[in-house]
């Protein structure tokens, strides 16, 4: 345990929290449970494809909740909250313009060809559909991301278990990732999806409470609205934001996007939010990534397949609420500064106490703005200059332990990703803190056991049965299947380590994901609707469009950010600086250079597609695509009993329920 | 799957939410620890919502006995 409880219980200190037994007791249920779900699930695990991909057998309302946790990491609530804090309703484009008609496309449009087919992945639909260099290219981007996915995970686990609970950071992530590989290991595909649906609901009850505590404490709604009116007139004083922005820049999802990326925090215009976010990146990420689409392909039919998603949406419709809502009652909470609240600053690591607290020992005798200068330096972050100037006055007076203590409070750099914690940590008592924590931590194992699930289906189905070792018995992709499962693991661990050690990993990882993620979509698109997509134009379209992705990043820069890793390092291997690159090429916000960046791949990624297919041959028959292509498939006439379950009933109400959020939060 | 989900998740929740009624019993009264929780004793209230919760994934699940977990 270190020495950083403070003396007189302050609320903001971004570290440890005192678990009582009954916490601690939760926790270990949690465990129990999911170890005991993945055991009693063994004995159903008799062929590979039981273990792999469920065995087509699971009802619909599971797969669905399964499909929405299985995107729900904690990464997603961390990121979320962080994003209402710094951006407020906006982020909700992300949900209501983005995942929902996204998903209920996949519901209504694409899983009679992934269902439909022969296909066991996402990438084997590729190859059905065109040949094996799509389907090669898929499965190894996907089975990269797969693993810095789960390494992510993990490694974020493991640092807030020793940031919180003080555990060494070693032994929780070699421990965390036991438990997830004894569960999956026993139940496969099923024990993942299974502990996904309870993540789910103790997401949802773990956090409700606390966002209701958080609701109250603000004074309601309304007054919420007008505090957020005041933040954005001032987002400076809380280090949201330099700019100023319109009164309603944090409630209102439409109008300030509409105005222009100048009168929105996120910068972005509404072209890049529509077509970037809303279409390429959403439908991008929802539609072919196998992660969630597994979910759906491990229904027990056609008709739960397709509903499937459907029935994620309608959680993830009212999510803003559970998610979004803390990050802006947080910012309106520090706003007030009620009880002491502010947002979390950046948490000081144990390298830059150790320069900052000699440097607050010798800034005594130095002139406050010398003073001033020498901390930070040492910080390495910006601070406020009244706290230091206090803190050094004190500080021959004070304990080690304060002194640290203020050194963290004095910095000015919110920790957007430490939002969710601050406020779980303010109001929950032992007990809710237990429930609480624990789902957040199970939404973290969730991302490894999911990743480790997808992983170990497209390696053995999509690398190893197709490339590797062909024919062979099912006993021996069974066995394959377990054996990478353990690899699988291994490897997240290994990308853990490396996340850690690198701050920049995360950034790297991140954007070339991004790169092969926006054509994607197009090449779907086509090979689904359009018959006359050939294997070439899918292949080098996919190429295209990953190519027009780098090359984009490597042109455009946005505001604030040095040439380099964020952006336009071309220019500066061609020599020239920041202010030689054209405006164009300039983006208000890292959200509009990316969403701008997705649209130019999607539409390079089609428009070679669609060019090189019309100049080459068709090499498959109609026979063969029969299945596989919205022309050459039988239509699905939907024999429910009840009309209001029939998937395109369900999507259209669906659209409908965003469609009346979007204008009620207009 | 030959496992109904509902069950695992009903029971889980049946003994969550009694043991955050428990302590909310135990805690009764204390304005301190409550008061981070505006002063509700919200492991009473929460701990009776799960409770309920679990029981109402159990007993549909134990009901259709037999059943393939819908």
């Amino acid at each position: 345990m270190t020495s950083l409880f403070p003396a007189n219980g302050a609320l903001f200190l971004a570290n440890a929290v005192n678990l009582a037994a009954v916490d601690y007791a939760i926790l270990l249920i949690y465990v129990g449970f999911v170890l005991g779900i993945g055991f009693a699930l063994k004995r159903y695990m008799k062929t590979s494809a039981d273990f792999l991909t469920s065995g087509r057998s699971i009802p619909a309302w599971v797969t669905g909740l399964a499909f929405l946790s299985a995107n729900l990491g904690a990464l997603e609530l961390v990121g979320m909250t962080a994003s209402g804090a710094k951006y407020g309703i906006a982020t909700c484009h992300f949900y209501w313009v983005g995942a929902i008609p996204a998903m209920i496309f996949l519901g209504v449009f694409m899983m009679p060809f992934y269902y439909g087919s022969k296909a066991r992945s996402v990438p084997e639909y590729l190859k059905l559909r065109f040949d094996e260099r799509t389907r090669c290219l898929n499965s190894i981007s996907f089975a990269v991301m797969t693993m810095f996915a789960s390494g992510i995970s993990m490694n974020a686990l493991a640092k807030l278990l020793h940031q919180l609970l003080g555990w060494n950071y070693d032994v929780s992530l070699w421990i965390c990732s036991a438990i997830v590989l004894a569960y999956v290991l026993k139940g496969g595909l099923t024990s993942a999806i299974y502990t996904e649906v309870l993540q789910f609901f103790m997401i949802v009850l773990g956090f409700a409470p606390v966002v209701y505590l958080g609701l109250q404490d603000v004074g309601g709604w309304d007054h919420l609205k007008d505090l957020l009116g005041k933040v954005a007139a001032n987002p400076a004083a809380l280090e949201l934001n330099t700019n100023t922005f319109r009164p309603d820049a944090w409630t209102s999802a439409w109008k300030p996007l509409l105005a222009g990326p100048a009168q929105n925090p996120m910068g972005v215009d509404v072209f890049a939010m529509l077509f970037g976010l809303g279409f390429v990146l959403s439908f991008g990420y929802w539609c072919t990534n196998f992660l969630v689409v597994q979910r759906a392909m491990a229904a027990k039919n056609m008709s739960a397949a397709r509903r499937t998603p459907l029935i994620a949406a309608v959680p993830k419709m009212l999510f803003p609420i559970l998610v979004i809502l803390p990050g802006m009652i947080a910012a309106g909470l520090a706003l007030t500064a009620k009880d002491g609240y502010r947002l979390p600053p950046k948490p000081l690591a144990a390298a830059e106490y150790a320069r900052a607290l000699p440097a607050v020992k010798a800034a005594v005798a130095m002139s406050p703005d010398a003073a001033f200068a020498s901390v930070s330096a040492a910080t390495g972050m910006k601070m406020s200059k009244e706290k230091v100037a206090a803190l050094v006055k004190d500080s021959a007076t004070l304990d080690e332990a304060t002194v640290k203590n203020q050194l963290q409070e004095a910095v000015a750099e919110n920790d957007y990703d430490g939002v969710i914690l601050s406020l779980v940590k303010k109001y929950c008592p032992p007990g809710l803190l237990g429930l609480a924590l624990t789902g957040l931590l199970a939404s973290f194992m969730s991302g490894m056991a999911g990743n480790v699930t997808a992983f170990n289906t497209v390696w053995t189905y999509d690398l190893y049965q197709a490339y590797l070792a062909p024919n062979k018995s099912d006993e021996h992709y069974a066995w394959m299947g377990r054996a990478i499962t353990l690899v699988g693991i291994l490897l997240s661990i290994v990308c853990a380590y490396l996340v850690s050690h690198w701050s920049n990993a995360m950034d790297i990882i991140q954007l070339v994901f991004g790169f092969v993620n926006a054509p994607l979509f197009a090449t779907f698109l086509l090979g689904m609707f359009w018959k006359r997509t050939t294997s070439h134009g899918a292949f080098f379209g996919l190429l295209g469009g990953i190519g027009t992705s780098a090359l984009f990043h490597a042109l455009s820069t946005s505001s604030g950010n040095a040439l380099g890793i964020k952006g336009g390092y071309l220019w500066s291997l061609m020599g020239k600086s920041l202010a030689d690159v054209p405006t164009r090429l300039t983006f208000p916000s890292d959200m509009a250079q990316n969403f701008w960046l997705a649209s130019f791949a999607f539409i390079a990624c089609f428009a070679i597609t669609l060019g090189v297919s019309v100049a080459t041959a068709r090499t498959k028959t109609d026979e063969e695509l029969t299945g596989l292509v919205y022309s050459l498939t039988p239509k699905i006439v939907d024999r429910e009993d009840s009309w209001f379950l029939r998937p395109s009933v369900l999507g259209v109400i669906l659209l409908f329920g965003c469609l009346i959020l979007n204008i009620i939060f207009w | 799957m030959g496992l109904d989900l509902r069950k695992p998740i009903g029971f889980f929740f049946l003994l969550l939410g009694v043991i955050l009624v428990g302590q909310g019993l135990l805690t009764q009264g204390d304005t301190e620890m409550y008061a981070k929780s505006l002063h509700h004793n919200i492991n009473l209230i929460w701990g009776a919502v799960l409770l309920v919760f679990g029981l109402l994934m159990l007993l549909p699940a134990m009901l259709c006995k037999g059943g393939d977990g819908k």
